[in-house]
């Protein structure tokens, strides 16, 4: 187990940082940084998974610090706006490898004082978490996992979701697709339980929105190597021969979360075919060339303090961190069950440079938020789609709704 | 003015009608909008409400205003990381002052020597002066620094942070914050009426405008807005003017396309006014009869007459427009 304690940008003067205080503060009486007298310590915990598995692309292999840079960001944010009401943030990093005591490692962040928790694990390891530290009132920010199954049958009171899911992805895909009249998919997918979800997300959104599955192919992961020396030549025989003598189809919808073979399809279809889903033009809650409503100042900031591109998962941890500093700022308190009970209330909202706010659905503690559609170079569009109506808000045609949720809180 | 300009093809007992029927002619002033997809500066004249040019500025135009004494017109270019001075009787760029990163809007004291520029990029407020050209100084404020306010005696600077929600009360003397106003999520743009007794701040993702107290510095009401058949996420207030008696306001709403009238007294909304695509800033004429509002989706600008509060006019422009200064004369 790895662990380090971070604390960002701040440069005044404090008391010892083992005070902990909660105090009432006036906003409007509150005059700027000499007023430093009693402070709000928030620590927040972020627990992650210690390796990154490689990817195909060798431009998409994620940094050291996927998604911790995310969090250190929204603890620099937080601080800016902290320092004007005497809140100070910290985050407090675990990393985790398969066969830690990941229970352990949750009541030891309580002991450390971060009873809030931002976590980039797989989906055991999420509920494994949320049921060690509910004994201890810590609530858990879900950043990294998106299945469904974590919002309905296996939700948690103590866990709130930033992360999208797998259907709010999907849907947000297929209403471009519907969008752009193109109805007939040829759906490939992996082996692989991650992938096999995926595409049963791709089917359900299929017939949500009037698209038809006219035809579908299980590519099997048979092992071997990501990267060979010579392994361009014979891919470039394989994609064509998988794809051939399909079903006539408009576009190429891939569901391969494990990264085994989507990103070979695009210019290697027998037809000549667009590739949506696992790569081509793929549903994500943000993307490196995001800069609409703001967004290029995001941008700016994430390259200037860390020297690389904001991925989603970056982006998934800065929202988490930031809801979090929202919370804080709006209850003047640090204490976790306030903070929490005012995400939960009905006055939350966040701005996350999506051009709209993004608000928490309160059936199963998932965020609301469109998603964007980009190709890995340029952002194509963002869902939901003009003309996708809803009762309540248009960001719930994304994903599971209200009255289809299994969720019992 | 209309009737004027084609009279030509009217009998002449009627146009020589139309002419004494016609009492006072409007003055003429001329508009400024900054395009900021097209990186130009359309110039309006608001007599024939007609672009008569256009003016290629640096990368990303955004805040545009008039210098005190109307000679040059100032405007951000982001992008290039300063603010561009135009010579308006020319039409050339013949100075670039020292903002910091990613200037967006600024405002001038009212002897127009100091410039108080919003850095989106480094969480900072620039103080510069006009007559030497040069950076004064820096005021610390929250995260991504966008809407300027000041108040009428010049005393108080506001600033609005996009992402720490809040409003900043600047003291010019000292440049010090006195005072942080917690407001709605992404707040816009600050503007005080002009007595000074109300400071009004649009938040853009949170979808309302926050009357603030100048004196107690804090929220006295909070305006929402509720359009039949609009999603609450679609109205998101940004521009804000308010008329000189402090009787009536008008506030741009985003992809709304509408911009609300206010009744500046009671705080009530009064109508919608249908606008173009992503309304977004507004400026009066000095004379204050007509309020031009930016359609940046739409790529046109509306003129609304103040006292009819109608949309009598829509000009085509460039690429995106986003702000809109006018002169004084």
């Amino acid at each position: 187990m790895i662990r380090a304690f971070l604390t960002t940008g701040f440069r005044f003067a404090l008391p010892p940082a083992s005070l902990l205080v909660l105090l009432t503060i006036t906003l409007s009486l509150s005059p700027s940084l000499s007023w430093a007298a009693e402070t709000t310590d928030i620590k927040i915990g972020y627990l992650r998974r210690a390796a990154a598995k490689p990817t195909l692309s060798l431009v998409q292999t994620p940094a050291e610090n996927d998604g911790t840079a995310g969090a250190l960001l929204a603890i620099d944010d937080n601080n800016t706006t902290g320092r004007f009401l005497n809140q100070r943030f910290a985050l407090d990093e675990v990393r985790l490898k398969d066969g830690d005591d990941y229970a352990a490692a949750t009541l030891a962040l309580a002991e450390r004082g971060a009873s809030l928790v931002v976590l980039d694990l797989a989906p055991d390891a999420v509920l494994a978490t949320a049921d060690a530290g509910r004994t201890r009132g810590m609530i858990f920010f879900n950043a990294g996992a998106t299945d469904d199954r974590l919002r309905e049958e296996d939700c948690r009171p103590n866990v709130i979701h930033v992360a999208p899911t797998r259907s709010m992805l999907a849907d947000g895909l297929a209403q471009y697709l519907v969008w752009k009249q193109w109805r007939r998919w040829l759906l490939v997918y992996g082996s692989h339980p991650a992938d096999k979800l995926y595409a049963d997300a791709l089917r359900r959104a299929a017939k949500r929105f009037g698209a038809k599955i006219v035809d579908e192919r299980l590519f099997e992961d048979k092992g071997g190597a990501r990267r060979t020396d010579s392994g361009m030549a014979q891919i470039q025989r394989q994609m064509p021969v998988f794809t051939q003598e399909a079903a006539a189809y408009d576009v190429l919808v891939a569901a391969d979360e494990s990264d085994v073979f989507a990103p070979y399809l695009p210019y290697r279809t027998w037809d000549p075919r667009p590739v949506a889903g696992s790569a081509g033009l793929m549903p994500t809650s943000w993307d490196a060339s995001h800069d609409q409503w703001g967004a290029v100042q995001m941008q700016n900031r994430f390259m200037k303090r860390f020297s690389r591109r904001m991925t989603a998962t970056d982006m998934q941890a800065w929202q988490a961190v930031r809801m979090i500093g929202e919370a804080t700022t709006r209850t003047h308190s640090g204490d976790a069950e306030t903070i929490v009970d005012f995400i939960k209330s009905r006055d939350f909202e966040i701005a996350a440079f999506k051009g709209q706010k993004l608000t928490l659905r309160e059936w199963n503690l998932q965020l609301r938020q469109p998603i964007l559609l980009a190709d890995g170079r340029i952002v194509v569009s963002v869902s939901p789609q003009e003309g996708f109506l809803h009762q309540v808000s248009e960001l719930d045609t994304l994903g599971f709704d209200r009255p289809e949720t299994k969720c019992k809180l | 003015m209309q009737a004027m300009t084609s009279n030509l093809h009217m009998p002449f007992g009627l146009a020589v009608l139309l002419a004494l029927v016609h009492i006072e002619p409007a003055h003429t002033y001329t508009a400024y909008i900054s395009n900021e997809k097209s990186n130009t500066v359309t110039v309006i004249d608001t007599d024939k409400w007609a672009v008569t040019k256009t003016i290629k500025v640096g990368q990303r135009p955004r805040g545009i205003e008039l210098t005190r004494d109307q000679k040059f017109l100032l405007v951000a270019v982001g992008d290039d990381d300063t603010v561009q001075m135009i010579d308006v009787a020319t039409g050339e760029i013949v100075a670039t002052l020292p903002s910091g990163p990613d200037p967006e809007l600024f405002i001038q004291d009212p002897a127009g020597k100091m410039l108080y520029v919003a850095n989106e990029n480094d969480n900072t407020v620039t103080i510069i002066d006009m007559e030497t050209r040069t950076r004064l100084g820096e005021v610390q404020v929250g995260v991504e620094p966008e809407g300027m306010g000041l108040s009428p005696d010049g005393k108080i600077l506001v600033n609005t942070s996009e992402t720490t929600n809040m409003a900043h009360f600047i003291d010019t003397a000292t440049r010090e914050i006195v005072a942080n106003v917690l407001v709605d999520a992404r707040p816009r743009v600050a503007e005080f009426k002009k007595d000074g007794s109300e400071l009004w701040v649009s938040s853009e993702i949170g979808g309302t405008v926050s009357i603030i107290d100048p004196v107690k510095r804090e929220v006295r009401k909070k305006i929402s807005f509720d359009i039949p058949g609009l999603r609450r996420e679609a109205i998101q207030p940004v521009g804000v003017r308010i008329t000189d008696d402090g009787k009536t306001a008008f506030v741009a709403l985003g992809p709304a396309n509408r911009v609300a009238v206010i009744d500046a007294a009671t705080h009530t909304v009064k109508r919608y006014l249908l606008v173009g695509q992503r309304v977004w800033q507004l400026a009066f004429t000095p004379d204050q009869k007509y309020l031009l509002a930016t359609n940046g989706v739409s790529n046109d600008v509306s003129v609304i007459d103040v006292t009819a509060l109608k949309v009598i006019k829509t000009i085509q422009v460039g690429e995106l427009p986003w702000g809109v200064a006018i002169s004084q004369k």
